[in-house]
């Protein structure tokens, strides 16, 4: 992926236009690529659909997800309610349609959130190497022994609250070293090569050569590892929420929905087969992109 | 190889040591202290100051860090602030069914993920290595309730072959309860398929493309010698060491599936724990849980040196 972007990113301006222009043919092909391979296409058309549902939410479901109660409570699907009804008599369709909005703020949100800081902690270990590398990794080790979730309990637990940005922020920091590992291999295998080196000996200060000279070098897997990090960010938020301590109801979140009807799973399985589907096919749809967007930095 | 274990153990501990100042260090966040989250924001001034002076939260941070340390090193994990029973009494059976739940995964898991991995690995590029790795990377991301509920509305509700609880009545045969353990095991298998079919996958295909592969192919030997002894033997080398740090992972995954299936193991303690904010039994359960983790670890990391000759004769210490 380095012969992509190149050695040469920190050359003098005189070869610049060239490099810039290469830069841009190769994203374009790049492009070109994904949007060729179908099961991108599958997952980027499935993406766009929970997006749209997330931003326009109770507007365009036919009844409105919390509020609109019936007495028809737990009814199987129909032609009113093609998905049933749950057990305050709300449209299992509506709620399922309305229930990507906060799994899509808070795990991007969070994903975000940890690969900004991955990255810087990823540049500065990566660059400085020796002490401050040992150090950070026996932290970085630390951390990752306990499963998110897990950490996600002990947290949430002392701090005695719950609220979707403790969660969005706990994940953050929880993936900053998972990040900072990918980034840090990349910047080891970046130091090595001239232009680093020239700029060193051109007298730069380590901030403008970690961020001006190696991260324009180092974001191809940088971007994979966040659409690949976004999978396990909704893995995580799903699962603090499904056991109670990650986004709240009266939300119609999908992991809510699962937690809430669960009791009623026999033999009223419309509540929990369409909200448990609605998250399969979100995971899917970002794994679909994630792989194909690393087919084609990999290639 | 001694000094490659050396490390190992070495490295192991400093990591433990982190843990422990970490988890330590989130049972101190607290607003305010523990027995006022115990006793609740109406209990009096000499309820809560008699509590901390009776669980010892009313001493400095080190000499509690300390205090609790030689406590966990000599098998006394204190009393659990609910039942005011030894935290160890509580957590020793829980363990014990969720190493039985997450043995049964792991022998799910194993042969399947490898397996997955190998056919993957020797047809890369087809349509069948492309369904296994995107089947496998969906799994891997996909939450262990999600899975659960779909296998539980298949087999439990509409087919009627499983039982809908992990949890076996007092007795039951060792038949009966991996009848019981099926479906939840099942779970916390299919998060970990995905990467150990990866990293097999990645072994098989960095193997098949070797030198002394296409020196095998040269020298006459058919094509099944050449991948059972030159393939194979070489790829599965780094799938061990992979299983191990799966651990952590299924760790997460009993949280889920053992409230999910309403099984007693220590996923279901630490849930149950943080609900009722009994600290020193979920602060244990942490430190016992990240133990096993980084055992399974250091054996795993052992077991690859002795394995890999590179290691084993020293070059790569």
């Amino acid at each position: 992926m380095s012969s992509v972007v190149g050695p040469d990113a920190g050359a003098p301006p005189a070869a610049a236009a060239t490099t810039i222009s290469e830069t841009q043919a190769a994203r374009t092909e790049r492009l070109r690529l994904l949007l060729r391979t179908p099961t991108v296409l599958v997952g980027l058309f499935a993406l766009l659909f929970w997006i749209t549902f997330a931003i326009l939410g109770d507007r365009i479901t036919p009844y409105d997800p919390i509020f609109d109660q019936t007495t028809d409570v737990l009814a199987s699907p129909s032609g009113a309610h093609w998905f049933g009804t749950d057990n305050l008599g709300r449209d299992v369709l509506s709620r399922v349609l309305a229930g990507s909005r906060d799994i899509l703020l808070v795990a991007p949100a969070a994903t975000l959130l940890g690969t900004v800081l991955g990255t810087v902690l990823g540049l500065v270990i990566g660059y400085f190497r020796g002490m401050v590398d040992d150090v950070f990794s026996r932290v970085i080790d630390a951390v990752l022994v306990l499963p998110v979730i897990l950490t996600g309990v002990v947290v949430i637990t002392a701090l005695g609250s719950r609220s979707t940005v403790i969660v969005t922020i706990l994940i953050g920091i929880v993936f900053a070293p998972l990040v900072a590992r990918t980034v840090r291999a990349a910047v080891l295998a970046e130091g090595e090569l001239d232009y680093v080196q020239a700029a060193r000996l051109r007298g730069e200060k380590a901030p403008y050569v970690m961020f001006k000279e190696i991260l324009p070098n180092v974001m191809p897997p940088i971007v994979v590892e966040f659409t690949v990090r976004l999978g396990y960010a909704i893995f995580a938020v799903a699962g603090l929420t499904f056991i109670g301590l990650g986004i709240q109801p009266p939300s119609p979140d999908w992991a809510v929905q699962v937690f809430e009807y669960y009791s009623f799973i026999d033999p009223f399985w419309w509540t929990t087969l369409f909200p448990a589907l609605a998250i399969a096919s979100l995971v899917i749809a970002v794994n679909l992109v994630a792989d194909g967007l690393r087919e084609v930095y990999e290639r | 190889m001694l000094r490659y274990i050396l490390k190992r153990f070495g490295l192991a501990a400093v990591t433990l040591f982190l843990l422990s100042v970490i988890v330590f260090a989130l049972s101190q966040m607290l607003p305010g202290n523990v027995a006022r989250s115990v006793l609740g924001q109406f209990a009096t001034q000499e309820a809560i100051d008699s509590l901390n002076h009776q669980i010892g939260a009313d001493r400095s941070a080190v000499v509690q860090y300390l205090d609790y340390m030689r406590g966990f090193v000599q098998g006394d994990l204190g009393l659990s602030l609910a039942s005011q029973t030894p935290v160890w009494s509580i957590l020793q059976p829980a363990l014990a069914n969720s190493l039985k739940l997450a043995a049964l995964a792991f022998v799910i898991v194993v042969p399947l993920s490898i397996l997955g991995g190998i056919v993957a690995g020797l047809r890369s590029g087809t349509s069948g290595d492309r369904t296994i790795t995107i089947f496998g990377l969906s799994m891997s991301a996909m939450p262990e309730f999600v899975t659960g509920i779909l296998l539980i509305l298949v087999f439990v509700i509409w087919l009627g072959w499983l039982p809908v609880t992990a949890q076996w009545n007092e007795g039951a045969g060792p038949l009966t309860q991996v009848r019981h353990l099926l479906l939840p095991s099942l779970c916390l298998a299919l998060v970990l398929f995905g990467y150990i079919a990866r990293i097999t996958r990645a072994g098989v295909i960095e193997a098949a493309d070797a030198d002394y592969t296409r020196t095998a192919y040269l020298k006459g030997l058919p094509t099944h010698t050449v991948i059972r002894r030159h393939v194979l033997r070489n790829a599965l080398l780094p799938t061990i060491a992979v299983v191990a740090t799966q651990t952590s992972y299924l760790v997460g995954g009993l949280l889920i599936v053992e409230g999910l299936f309403n099984y007693q193991g220590i996923g279901l303690q630490v849930y149950l724990s943080a609900q009722q904010k009994d600290f020193t039994v979920l602060t244990s359960a942490v430190l016992v849980l990240g133990l096993v983790v980084l055992v399974v670890t250091l054996i795993a990391d052992i077991v690859y040196g002795l394995l890999n000759p590179r290691v084993r004769f020293g070059s790569t210490a």
